[in-house]
């Protein structure tokens, strides 16, 4: 008789973190202490608070524990598990943003899951991804044996338009519609093809639902096939995923073994089956045109639209590409309802989102949110703030394709329009948090670098523009913008937004217009005044005393290889800045702190 | 991204080459069978040398072309061999923020090669990669499979120390 369930969070984070390895010594110790028969160990998908990771949860009490160590599993086996104490110390001490602290023994009473709705996630850190049978228990596949033997393919598309769902890749198309064009197109043949090539930076919530909950997204894809008559599907998933793939190839022998995919499923005659193709490392191929091109084992480069995939797609069949969270949301909407679904988010934009926070923010993780959220709610209230009493500078959203939001749009509602409204875009729901250490020309830079990279050259204006660009902001980090460089930017990324061939082309200046118009005065400080205010950028970086601290010790004026510094003894140094060469030697012999690189 | 010919010698084995086989015959009949096949050559092989790519093209009936510019496409195909030691630094933008970028210096410096490069005595092998999605461990740097999360530019020295 099972009387306890511990959840291990096998996300590729906690995994990362010695997860796998925490799992297998408390099965072990279950075994020793003799518990192997009351106690099941659950490996589940993400939880989403990564920064606490390994995460383990115990249920029936829901006791959260964070940042587990193998060496802590004996004390949990003994204490909490056959004791029933709570082991203290291993319960997350909660940071207020006022600066005090309290344990949550509870996972959803902490500060991060109060604010937070899950749908999409909503079997991510619950159920085993492994077992089919854990998805069947919470309504698994339910919403195909619904469509398949209570609708017809246009009543399940007409709900989708009712829902009023948009896609959750990046452009925010409506998902309802792209399906009525494939149902509409005439073939023999059509596909259904899932977009895991998640390649945006910093954003994995693709990943942690493939990892957490697969079979949501091949229920999806089957509803999606019989809506539009297609009966074959392909799922485009990143290789540098092993875990997800792992898992989706799991999920997909499993529904098989089951009957709910292949030859008439639930005996109505309905016929779906799944594929994976893995993808090698191109993030064009996030781009739907780019993307058919490549699981058709050709270059992954993209093509005008129209014809769009609904008319003319993967092996010239009508073809509809949907996004791994747009898909995960599917069976919840035709099980609920699209006016269930219509009472979350704002006027255009229904639903949640997830985002996935990152970079200088507390609570790193997977959030996900109603549309119509505040950044600053997402930001503080459930990201925890800024560590290291920094100052917020800005949020990225929409990876290389969007921009950099500052404080004064933290109150914006966000949704797709508003993103769009304030220069970034929704993407696919990176969220990056920069705080005053990071110099915002320099994260142009750096999106910069990235598109440079990947773009495939088809297009000449993203091939060639975006290296121009990359070439501004290179000579104005190092020290040698000159006058007329913001303007040569601005005018090259209106012609790369208007002339490019696909998206990848079309957003690819959107971090550097966003950076421009919030942060001008940073550009104008690197070309006019040589000075990198967040210190960033090293070649406009220089190396001063701070006169109040230093007590004229000497010693870096020794150390100094060029003989720049000067001062007499017990007196405040100076840096004669034409000779400096920046090594930064002074700064670490000096006792007082008194040298800084700024 | 440039990719130039190797100029190590071809040392595939006779066990390489009908694993090979064996892969395109399994992949040959299906549609878009060219990705998968190289994934496998490149699993194989450690990397896509000239030779294999004249195999598979032969095999396939397409022309060599056809293979080179699908191996020349994707960031994950290479057509030089790999250390037995590959340290990736992950240069997401979460990573990037929380400061890869004085890490990637620091390994080059500790190793005297350059991103994309490979020591002489093949040992190791640096490159950057995409975003490993494990953004809650930023930065993060790995030796092969083995993940060092939150890192800074100091832990560099050890972490290569302890290989």
């Amino acid at each position: 008789m099972i009387r306890s369930h511990v959840l291990i969070c096998s996300g590729s984070g906690c995994t990362s973190s010695g997860s796998v390895a925490i799992a297998k010594a408390l099965t072990e110790e279950l075994k020793k202490q003799g518990l192997a028969e009351e106690v099941e160990v659950v490996k589940t998908g993400c939880f989403g608070l990564c920064a606490l990771g390994p995460i383990m949860i115990i249920y029936p009490e829901g006791t959260f524990y964070s940042m587990v160590t193998e060496a802590d599993v004996p004390e949990i086996v003994s204490e909490h598990l056959l004791k029933g104490r709570i082991v203290e110390r291993l319960v997350h001490d909660e940071k207020k943003l006022d600066g005090t602290t309290e344990k949550v023994t509870n996972l959803n009473e902490t500060q991060f899951y109060r604010k937070q709705m899950r749908l999409a996630l909503r079997n991510c850190g619950v159920i085993n991804p492994e077992e089919i049978d854990e998805y069947i228990a919470l309504d698994g596949y339910k919403a195909l044996g619904k469509v398949l033997t209570e609708m017809t393919p246009a009543e399940v598309i007409q709900l989708m338009l009712d829902s009023g769902i948009r896609g959750r890749g990046g452009a925010g198309f409506p998902t309802g519609m792209k399906w009525s064009f494939a149902a509409k197109s005439v073939s023999d043949k059509k596909y259904v093809v899932c977009n895991a090539d998640e390649g945006d930076p910093g954003a994995f919530m693709d990943r942690s639902i493939l990892e957490g909950d697969p079979h949501a997204v091949l229920e999806a894809m089957a509803i999606a096939g019989y809506a539009i008559g297609a009966d074959e599907g392909y799922i485009y998933v990143r290789a540098e995923y092993p875990i997800a793939v792992q898992r989706l190839q799991i999920a997909i022998d499993q529904a098989r073994e089951y009957g709910l995919l292949g030859k008439d499923i639930f005996s109505t005659g309905f016929n779906f089956d799944i594929h994976l193709r893995f993808g090698a490392g191109a993030f064009v191929c996030g781009e739907e045109t780019a993307l058919l091109t490549s699981i058709e084992g050709k270059r992954g480069e993209p093509h005008p639209r129209p014809p769009f995939p609904a008319v003319k797609g993967l092996f010239g069949q009508p073809t509809i590409v949907n996004n791994v969270e747009t898909l995960a949301n599917i069976p919840q909407i035709i099980l609920k309802g699209p006016d269930w679904f219509r009472t979350i988010g704002t006027e255009k934009s229904k639903g949640t989102k997830v985002f996935a926070l990152g970079g200088k923010i507390t609570n790193t993780g997977l959030v996900e949110v109603p549309m119509g959220t505040t950044l600053r709610e997402i930001i503080y209230d459930i990201g925890g703030g800024i560590p290291n009493g920094k100052k917020f500078k800005a949020a990225q959203t929409g990876g290389p394709s969007g921009g950099c939001i500052p404080a004064e749009h933290l109150d914006t509602p966000i949704d797709y329009d508003s993103l769009m409204a304030i220069g970034s875009m929704m993407g696919s729901g990176g969220l990056i948090v920069m705080d005053e250490d990071n110099c915002m020309v320099d994260i142009a830079k750096f999106f910069l670098e990235f598109t440079v990279d990947e773009s495939c050259g088809k297009c000449t204006p993203c091939r060639i523009g975006t290296r121009r660009m990359l070439d501004i902001l290179n000579k104005i980090t190092s020290g040698n913008g000159e006058d007329g460089d913001i303007e040569k930017l601005e005018e090259l990324a209106n012609t790369i937004k208007a002339s490019a061939l696909c998206g990848l082309g079309q957003t690819a200046p959107n971090p550097i217009l966003s950076t421009l118009r919030y942060f001008r005065d940073e550009y104008e400080a690197h070309i006019y005044e040589k000075r990198c205010p967040a210190g960033v950028c090293k070649a406009l970086a220089k190396i001063t005393i701070i006169e109040d601290k230093c007590k004229g010790c000497t010693a870096c004026s020794r150390v100094c290889p060029v003989g720049a510094i000067s001062g007499s003894v017990k007196q405040p140094h100076v840096i004669d800045q034409s000779k400096c060469i920046k090594c930064g030697a002074c700064i670490e012999k000096c006792k007082f702190g008194a040298i800084v690189k700024k | 991204m440039a990719k130039k010919k190797s100029s190590v010698p071809f040392k595939g084995t006779k066990e390489q080459e009908t694993k090979l086989y064996e892969s395109i015959a399994a992949h040959k009949h299906i549609d878009g069978c060219l990705m998968p096949i190289l994934q496998d050559a490149q699993n194989i092989y450690g990397y896509l040398p000239i030779e294999v790519q004249k195999m598979i093209a032969d095999a396939l009936d397409i022309p060599l072309s056809e293979v080179y510019g699908v191996a020349t496409f994707y960031g994950q195909f290479s057509l030089s061999p790999k250390g037995e030691y590959v340290i990736s630094i992950c240069t997401g933008t979460a990573c990037y923020v929380k400061g890869a970028k004085p890490i990637v210096d620091e390994v080059e410096k500790e190793l005297g090669i350059k991103v994309g490069e490979t020591t002489e005595d093949g040992k190791f092998s640096i490159q950057d990669t995409r975003c490993l999605g494990c953004c809650g461990l930023a930065p993060v740097l790995l030796v092969n499979e083995k993940v060092y999360g939150r890192i800074t530019e100091k832990d560099v020295k050890g972490i290569l120390e302890e290989i």
